[in-house]
């Protein structure tokens, strides 16, 4: 029996800051920054904007393409490293909101940038194993860099949400890998306001060794080659990682290009490869293999093959798609607002 | 500041925009009532507010109430519905100076309000300028 995506949805928020606005107010050379991580502006949230009301926002538009209630889905998970609450899940107000209340089971992830791709996996199983019709997974974060650390350029908002069910199925899921070892290249502690990361290190030993090593164990395990897809997203740190790694893998900029987004979205941490894939779910063809591996430090990836289906030209104009969201009158704000926006500034207590 | 057990029990309006129609004249309410005010009908259908609309008419806070002062200068109006409904709340993602009666908007789920730096967040709409 055919297991897949059935509704997906992206949301990115309007408001954005430039590299050059950042790099300017510490002092950095922009155009180093801009061309060695390949960014060039990022999305912010505004302070009523969270990892609830954008998994909110993502998950409607997942389910008017999949066409059914919220009633109907048995499971949401909802991966970031941003949830509003230390304690309180974020699940239990976006099921409210979807209207998928009482009768559901619901759980935060967290696991850095790949919490996300966890949940997808756990709703995709959930519903493989017989369990419930429909399941919802969600990667979506507000992330936060340090005032003048390299993350500041690139952590970044938006979510994406995807309702996996066996009856019209809008891509196929057709195979999946997990690759994971204990490798500490970033991490936040308890109370810590900013997470640390250790520089360099999150580069071979931490990315590329996971996401490559992912991607080569779903080639080998799926019995493909690069060539039998015609797209592919990794997860997007920065704008240079996801293409050094697809080109390692042997995917040409074409395959790649349409689910990168990360030189004016930034890095979604959660979101990231998820709001990728539903950037190619907005333009594949039916038939079309789409390859996906996440990234999340600590460290792990989780690799997915998709096979979009003919259901995916009835589906696709239901709800915004997620370029058009992301050029959608995008509201530029300089580095005091920004500071504002995301709790920089310490203030007298009201 | 409202409560958490008032903010739980408006939870059906504010997150899911759900209202109640007269089944006798089919006014609807939004929040429910328990009378109709047109036809004194008390039997009601549960429905839910259409998520487009348009702004009848607006006003800028300046000076903010307790809770909201970072916000400030914020647009409150009041938005026609495509099924005709009124109904009131924040306008944001725009410059209060760039609204006009008549602009196009649609319903996001936004943090309306906070108990401070450790209460609970309280989530419902706002309203966002469309295309």
């Amino acid at each position: 029996m055919d297991v897949g995506i059935v509704g997906y949805g992206a949301y990115v928020p309007r408001h954005r800051i430039k590299v050059g606005e950042i790099a300017k107010v510490w002092g950095a050379d922009a155009p180093a920054y801009e061309k060695g991580l390949m960014l060039r502006e990022k999305s912010v949230p505004t302070p009523d904007q969270d990892t609830i009301t954008m998994s909110v926002e993502a998950a409607r538009h997942a389910l008017e393409r999949a066409g059914i209630d919220g009633s109907r889905v048995g499971a949401i998970y909802i991966g970031s490293e941003s949830h509003p609450y230390a304690v309180k899940p974020s699940g239990t107000v976006v099921a409210e909101a979807l209207g998928a209340t009482p009768e559901i089971h619901c759980a935060d992830f967290e696991f850095a940038c790949k919490a996300g791709s966890e949940g997808m996996f756990v709703a995709l199983s959930l519903v493989k194993a017989g369990q419930m019709d429909y399941a919802l997974g969600i990667g979506a974060d507000t992330s936060q860099g340090a005032p003048g650390d390299a993350l500041e350029y690139s952590a970044s908002a938006g979510a994406a949400a995807f309702v996996f069910g066996t009856k019209d199925i809008v891509a196929v899921c057709e195979h999946t890998y997990a690759f994971m070892t204990d490798t500490p290249d970033f991490w936040r502690r308890e109370y810590q306001f900013y997470p640390r990361h250790a520089g360099r290190f999150t580069g071979e030993p931490a990315y590329f060794k996971h996401v490559l090593s992912c991607g080569r164990g779903l080639m080998e395990r799926a019995n493909m080659e690069p060539e039998d897809f015609q797209w592919a997203v990794f997860h997007q740190p920065n704008g240079k990682f996801p293409m050094r790694a697809a080109k390692e893998l042997g995917f040409p900029k074409e395959k790649v290009e349409q689910g990168w987004l990360a030189p004016t979205l930034g890095n979604t941490y959660s979101g990231s490869s998820p709001m990728g894939l539903t950037a190619i779910l907005d333009v594949a063809k039916p038939g079309d293999r789409i390859f996906m591996v996440s990234y999340g430090s600590g460290s792990g990836s989780d690799g997915f093959i998709w096979r979009v289906t003919d259901r995916i030209e009835a589906v696709r104009a239901m709800a915004p798609h997620t370029r058009a969201q992301l050029e959608d009158r995008p509201i530029y704000i300089d580095y005091g607002t920004y500071a504002k926006f995301r709790g920089k500034i310490r203030k007298l207590a009201d | 500041m409202i409560g958490s057990a008032r903010y739980w029990r408006e939870i059906p309006q504010r997150y899911r925009y759900e209202a109640s129609k007269c089944t006798s004249c089919g006014k609807v309410f939004f929040p429910p009532r328990l009378v109709c005010s047109k036809c004194q009908g008390r039997e009601f259908a549960q429905t839910v507010l259409a998520k487009t609309g348009t702004v009848e008419t607006f006003t800028v806070i300046r000076v903010a109430p307790s809770g909201f002062g970072d916000e400030a200068p914020y647009a409150v109006g009041i938005v026609k519905l495509d099924d005709g409904v009124k109904i009131t709340a924040q306008i944001v993602d725009c410059e209060p100076e760039e609204l006009e009666v008549g602009t196009p908007v649609r319903l996001e789920f936004r943090r309306v309000q906070q108990d401070g730096e450790s209460g609970v967040l309280c989530y419902g709409y706002k309203f966002v300028p469309r295309v």
